[in-house]
């Protein structure tokens, strides 16, 4: 299979397009954000929200609600536009983003946002946490599950496979890694900066059961997620993305990774983009 | 005081069906009995303390007691944005067990000498510090742990050591007054106690001085209120600890003496190890020796700083 950048152009529907729009609120909003790592994961996030988390808007804390951790926190903007979407959040709180007051900032706050499960940002720190919650889901006997979607530049931390192993040694089957594989880290390319590749190899040698996905089907992430419902280990999706997803200007282009300072021309693109 | 600190978690494991105990690579039949028993409780990760604080902390956010185990300076140094961001930043009721507190290790070197421990822990905010002085103050400290809804750095030192806190009521937050406030006293923390009630007998039996001695086994929260009483009633003040003198225990004691808005004229000196990695091996009473950390030394020092002599 081949998942280079052309194969995975995919038409977005409606609801990814939107999502993308309450994103470009709080870009636009802030002035500033990770734009690129937040465009390549709206698939992702919008399946896991749509058809596969457990999740109470008006009980965040619920004990039954399946664990999602966005390890990738610099990500947040994506998982901002879709906790408002779903309810957890007014909308209108998007455009505060970053902001002195906000409760949205450039990376995820458990304690101020609702529906975050943990501060990330520094990268590295949602696998290990992720085996905790997981194992202790199994000596509680509770029946949620784990999901933590990891940075493929992220995945250099060592503490990943730290965890990775762990995860193996207690067959921890409720517990589930989707890295988000856009193949472009602040640098530049992955393969340039620190390759990854033999991935797959890499994830199967560490006990996970690895599958890959274009990371912008929806039908194929649905598939996806179906099929590991009764999984008997842990497991790994190398999700291939594209960064900036939808504006062909930010596509793979290392300068919106992070953006700031918007002109009016740029604003102007970014929203005719999302027209439907 | 390391088995002393075990055994308390293990009888703490037997009241509160939320504890796990987490090592990463300890030595072998290390709480055996607690593995016995609670086996579904029991974790040895291997040598990943990243990974470890990590999964404590996810542990802890399902309302799990995890108390973590390895050498001090792994514990520390190895993982420490994971100690800041995971459990200090989320402010996560997780103890950290760190062994060989200051020179202990000191023949397998400076790997292995926790000589900053106190510095850089002191620095995160949330965290609770307690360097207890022998395996009484421990264990009665570590029984305390569980009620404590934060992170928790516990300092083992020297094992074996005397017991020197007979009697005395520890307690998570407050400082003990081993020898009665005078006008001149030492402020000790951990094991220096020790060191500090030695250099007393001296200066007694010596200068005929009446020396106090408070023990500090909570660093942070520091007790102020028990300052502001042996400020009042000090002239002069030596502290002593086995960690370097940035930013440990003695400069906190600065730092609080020096927001206090008054007039206070307390004389302050802070005695720690010397601001370089350690090039000796030996034993741990070796190098303190080397590093002046004595009651030769430190009794000498308070008689001059006594009597305004050159220091």
């Amino acid at each position: 299979m081949n998942y280079e950048k052309k194969s995975l152009s995919i038409s977005l529907d409606h609801r990814s397009k939107y999502l993308r729009k309450l994103v470009l609120k709080c870009l636009i909003g802030g002035d500033r954000g990770h734009m690129g790592s937040a465009m390549s994961l709206i698939e992702i996030l919008r399946v896991l929200y749509d058809d596969v988390l457990k999740f109470f808007p008006s009980n965040p804390k619920n004990e039954n609600r399946d664990r999602l951790i966005l390890s990738k926190g610099h990500g947040c903007l994506a998982l901002y536009a879709i906790l408002a979407d779903k309810g957890f959040f007014s909308k209108n709180v998007l455009s505060t983003s970053s902001k002195f007051d906000s409760i949205l900032g450039g990376h995820p706050e458990f304690d101020k946002v609702p529906g975050v499960e943990a501060s990330t940002g520094a990268l590295g720190h949602g696998a290990p946490i992720g085996i905790g919650l997981a194992i202790g889901a199994k000596i509680d006997n509770k029946k949620f599950k784990t999901f933590v979607i990891v940075g493929d530049g992220e995945i250099n931390e060592g503490s990943f496979w730290e965890a990775s192993m762990i995860a193996k040694k207690h067959k921890l089957n409720n517990f589930h890694v989707i890295i988000d594989y856009n193949k472009i880290q602040s640098y530049g390319r992955t393969k340039d900066v620190l390759d990854l590749e033999p991935l797959k190899d890499k994830l199967a040698s560490f006990g996970y059961k690895v599958e890959q996905v274009n990371g912008h089907d929806i039908r194929k992430l649905k598939t996806y997620f179906k099929k590991i419902k009764n999984s008997k280990t842990p497991t790994a999706l190398i999700s291939h993305t594209i960064k900036g997803k939808g504006f062909y200007f930010a596509e793979q282009n290392p300068f919106w990774h992070h953006k700031n300072f918007f002109t009016e021309e740029e604003i102007k693109k970014l929203n005719s983009c999302m027209k439907d | 005081m390391r088995k002393t600190c075990l055994e308390t978690v293990f009888k703490l494991a037997k009241k509160n069906k939320k504890l796990v105990f987490i090592g990463s690579d300890l030595g072998p039949g290390v709480l055996d009995n607690f593995k016995k028993k609670y086996p579904n409780r029991f974790f040895m990760e291997g040598v990943a303390e990243q990974a470890i604080i990590g999964m404590a902390a996810g542990l802890a956010m399902q309302k799990f007691r995890p108390y973590v185990n390895t050498i001090a300076t792994f514990i520390t140094r190895r993982c420490f944005e994971q100690v800041v961001v995971d459990l200090c930043l989320h402010n996560l009721p997780v103890t950290l067990i760190g062994n060989g507190g200051g020179m202990v290790y000191a023949p397998l070197g400076p790997t292995h000498q926790a000589i900053e421990d106190i510095s850089i822990m002191r620095a995160l905010p949330n965290l609770t510090i307690l360097c207890p002085c022998d395996a009484n103050d421990m264990k009665q400290l570590v029984m305390q742990t569980i009620k404590v809804n934060g992170p928790i750095y516990i300092r083992i030192a020297r094992g074996g050591e005397k017991i020197i806190s007979d009697g005395f009521k520890a307690k998570i937050g407050k400082g003990l007054i081993f020898k009665r406030v005078q006008k001149y006293n030492f402020i000790t923390t951990g094991v220096m106690a020790q060191v500090g009630l030695d250099a007393i007998d001296k200066l007694k039996k010596k200068y005929n001085l009446n020396v106090g001695l408070i023990h500090f086994s909570t660093i942070k929260p520091l007790d102020k209120t028990l300052l502001r009483k042996i400020f009042k009633k000090s002239e002069k003040i030596i502290t002593i600890e086995e960690n370097l003198k940035e930013g440990g225990f003695g400069s906190s004691i600065l730092e609080y003496h020096s927001s206090l808005n008054n007039n206070d004229k307390t004389k302050i000196k802070i005695f720690g190890l010397k601001s370089s990695f350690s090039n000796k091996y030996g034993t741990q009473q070796e190098i303190l020796k080397e590093n002046n950390l004595h009651d030769d030394y430190l009794s000498k020092k308070m008689y001059r700083f006594i009597l305004n002599d050159r220091f």
